[in-house]
């Protein structure tokens, strides 16, 4: 046991903060501050860049691309990365369909998708939830029914509706949840497949959210064909794919380094807010706050890194990665109150992008300009990857043994 | 002591929600939203010729109802209950009220107007060092002429006059030296740059450069009592809002909760949500309680005590009651569609107006808890 980096530790740390000063493009960021719409090019910026030097799925075995870092290696990077204020970078191929195809996928299904997901050139999105199957995500009704084409292969058609679907308007391919087997009971009758979001019978429809944003869309699939051989794992058996998925998903959700570096920039923020003649930061109920909520992320940071340990000592993430989807969401969400509150007078006004009108005065602080949407846009936090009363749900049953 | 509202109070009541439930649906409100201006100047209009009350906290000398504090807890809590973008607080709770108690020709001369619907009045009180202390004031009232910047006016770019604390003289922070002033809106040396809010309303940065300020428009001088008091019957009024906000969105959740089904059941049906909304109850309830508290001790000697308190616990329930609500709902909650996602940005708004929940926990430390 032992908290210090090595030599090497610091070595790496020297060059993984090089190399984000050298390569980074930092105009992302303005883009961002600015409340700029961000183009799918945008967004793929900075994934390109990593991919170029090898870097951009430390998380996967080295086999199929990973860069082979130890479990230090990965939070210096992750903790650089946040400090350097790196966009983040889209989860669905990385982190999600990526690790379900490496280890459930055939050889032709990772040949074919894992180069594509490392180089960006695939963009994806998530089929799950439905309107009617939220937190029972395993009561979804899209229906997949197998037949044999006129040339001879095997196929599924797919009729249903996915929501919540993040980025589907930039999507090239997304993995979906459906029910092969309706007869089946719930988990059992489910197909993970992956479906080319040009094929037709695709429709994307935008769902705009509190603070103005495009995230998220319904998906509708009318008589879409999918090829047999885009299903990961056995039929009927996708609902392993689906839970393995979310169990992975849920611990990069904790989101600690970012976290951590909002910390920092609310400090920055309330050290240069006046507050009757002082720093907001010398208020000793703001200061308080802000106090409760280091203490509650270094516990977040420390559970995370015996998580990681043991996750590369062979366990995987289990159940009890629900803790830190439920801990570290709060934490995200407690600091953009922090903020909104900072803002004080100033988080009342709204600002998208600024095309017209006079704009030659500005609007309070830059660090007020974006909290209150920020603030409702967080709330999903605690709604998505599994409800944190459904991660509650999970320890019970899972962990504790209720 | 009696909780119940008098028959013309009802009446009120009555007609206000009549009016709000029958003219201003979520749809119709949205639709204003989006065409960016902040307000619906008809709707206003009838607030005034139709409906009256405009006129509901002023003398019947003046042309009103011959109201008061009560009467604008009435009017805030149905404003709140349809989320109305329409400014009653700046223009007769606010402008209306530091009119009340300055009396005198002024009063008489701009009241009527009010009632009318044809004066309409922005505070511009707050400024960008001051946070939510309104003796913080770098705006200055010297030799005559009106110099500075206020932040976040609400209704200034619709106002007709400008209600302006300034600095006649002490320093920055001083509670001496404060005077407030009833300006024309569209006086020489004033220049805007108009927004909207969050919640849809709009608001502005309101400069003053040399703008001349004659006798006839200071309204008090050494005006920060003054001020205080209007600001802590603004805030009771704006608690009135707040439980209107909350008891729509309790009632719009209790009502999801009963018919969204998830695992074969409607959610309301597990006990962790069953506590969730009962929590809420509990919130919205003693919100309401706060609030009739304060109302009813605007006049007395613990008013700002009262007020702060009330404030404190409306703003914390307000956040709780809000982010409970979209977290029931799920996804639903946090998108434009359903109207309880905008009463969630609106709860959110009301947390920090006036005052935050720190905030006025300090003053009412500070009025109630001297070591």
């Amino acid at each position: 046991m032992d908290l210090n980096f090595s030599a090497e530790d610091i070595a790496f740390r020297d060059e993984v903060r090089a190399f984000i000063r050298d390569h980074y493009p930092a105009y992302l960021n303005d883009k961002i501050d600015e409340g700029e719409e961000m183009a799918k090019e945008d967004f793929l910026a900075w994934h390109k860049v990593l991919h170029k030097k090898g870097w951009i799925a430390p998380a996967w075995p080295v086999e199929y691309g990973g860069t082979g870092w130890t479990a230090t290696q990965r939070y210096i990077w992750s903790e650089e990365t946040a400090r350097a204020d790196c966009v983040r970078l889209m989860p669905f191929g990385l982190s999600m369909v990526g690790p379900v195809i490496y280890t459930f996928g055939t050889p032709e299904q990772k040949a074919k998708f894992l180069p594509r997901i490392l180089s960006g050139e695939d963009w994806w999105c998530q089929g799950y939830s439905e309107p009617g199957s939220g937190s029972d995500l395993a009561s979804l009704r899209t229906r997949a029914e197998r037949f044999t084409g006129e040339d001879g292969k095997e196929y599924y058609r797919v009729n249903g509706q996915k929501t919540w679907t993040t980025m589907a308007q930039h999507a090239d391919w997304g993995f979906f949840l459906v029910r092969t087997d309706p007869a089946a009971k719930m988990q059992e009758g489910i197909s993970f497949l992956l479906i080319d979001m040009k094929t037709p019978g695709i429709t994307v429809r935008p769902i705009i959210t509190l603070g103005g944003e495009h995230e998220v869309n319904e998906v509708w699939l009318e008589d879409v064909i999918v090829p047999v051989e885009n299903r990961v794992f056995h039929e009927n058996k996708g609902w392993t794919c689906a839970k393995f998925l979310l169990a992975h998903e849920r611990t990069g959700i904790a989101g600690v380094a970012a976290s951590k570096r909002n910390v920092e920039r609310i400090k920055q923020v309330a050290r240069n807010t006046e507050d009757g003649g002082s720093p907001l930061l010398a208020n000793p109920f703001f200061k308080r706050k802000v106090a409760e909520l280091e203490v509650d992320l270094a516990a977040l940071e420390y559970t995370e890194l015996r998580t990681l340990a043991g996750e590369s000592s062979g366990k995987g993430p289990g159940p009890e990665s629900s803790l830190l989807k439920i801990k570290g969401t709060e934490i995200q969400q407690r600091l953009t109150e922090l903020a909104l509150e900072a803002a004080g007078t100033y988080g009342a006004p709204y600002f998208r992008s600024m095309g017209e009108g006079d704009n030659s005065f500005a609007v309070g602080p830059d660090s007020a300009r974006r909290t209150a949407p920020v603030y409702f846009n967080m709330r999903k936090t605690s709604i998505y990857g599994g409800s944190n009363e459904i991660q509650r749900n999970i320890i019970a049953k899972m962990v504790l043994g209720l | 002591m009696d909780f119940n509202f008098t028959e013309e109070q009802t009446m009120l009541r009555d007609s206000l929600s009549r009016y709000l439930a029958d003219t201003y649906d979520f749809d119709t409100r949205q639709k204003v939203v989006r065409e960016g201006k902040g307000w619906n100047p008809k709707v206003w209009q009838a607030f005034a010729e139709e409906l009256g009350i405009l006129g509901a906290p002023f003398a019947e000398d003046h042309g009103g109802l011959g109201g008061g504090a009560v009467e604008n807890m009435v009017v805030m809590e149905e404003m709140g209950r349809a989320i109305v973008l329409e400014p009653y607080l700046s223009t007769v709770v606010i402008g209306g009220g530091a009119l009340k108690h300055v009396g005198g020709a002024v009063a008489d001369a701009t009241i009527p107007g009010i009632i009318a619907g044809t004066t309409r009045i922005a505070f511009a009180a707050y400024e960008p060092q001051g946070r939510f202390h309104l003796n913080d004031l770098a705006t200055t009232l010297k030799g005559g002429q009106l110099n500075g910047h206020k932040a976040v006016v609400e209704g200034a770019a619709h106002a007709t006059h400008l209600l302006v604390t300034a600095r006649t003289g002490g320093g920055q922070r001083d509670a001496g030296g404060i005077s407030l002033l009833l300006i024309p809106a569209d006086a020489k040396g004033i220049t805007r740059r108009d927004y909207l809010t969050v919640h849809g309303t709009s608001a502005s940065e309101v400069y003053f450069e040399n703008v001349a300020v004659g006798a006839e428009h200071v309204l008090r001088q050494e005006a920060l009592p003054l001020i205080e008091q209007v600001v802590d019957e603004a805030t009771a009024a704006l608690c009135a809002e707040a439980c209107g906000v909350l008891k729509v969105l309790h009632a719009q959740t209790l009502d999801y909760a009963k018919q969204r089904k998830q695992f074969g059941k409607a959610i309301g049906d597990f006990q962790v949500i069953q506590h969730r909304l009962v929590d809420m109850f509990m919130e919205v309830e003693q919100a309401v309680s706060m609030t009739m508290m304060a109302t009813l001790k605007l006049d007395t000697a613990e008013r700002s005590a009262a007020v702060s308190m009330a404030k404190a616990k409306v703003g914390k329930g307000a956040k709780f009651v809000g982010q409970n609500a979209v977290q029931i709902h799920g996804g639903i909650g946090i998108t434009q569609e359903l109207a309880v996602g905008h009463y969630f940005k609106r709860a959110t708004l009301i947390e920090n107006q006036f005052g935050s929940v720190d905030f006025h926990l300090s003053r009412y430390e500070g009025i109630a808890l001297a070591a």
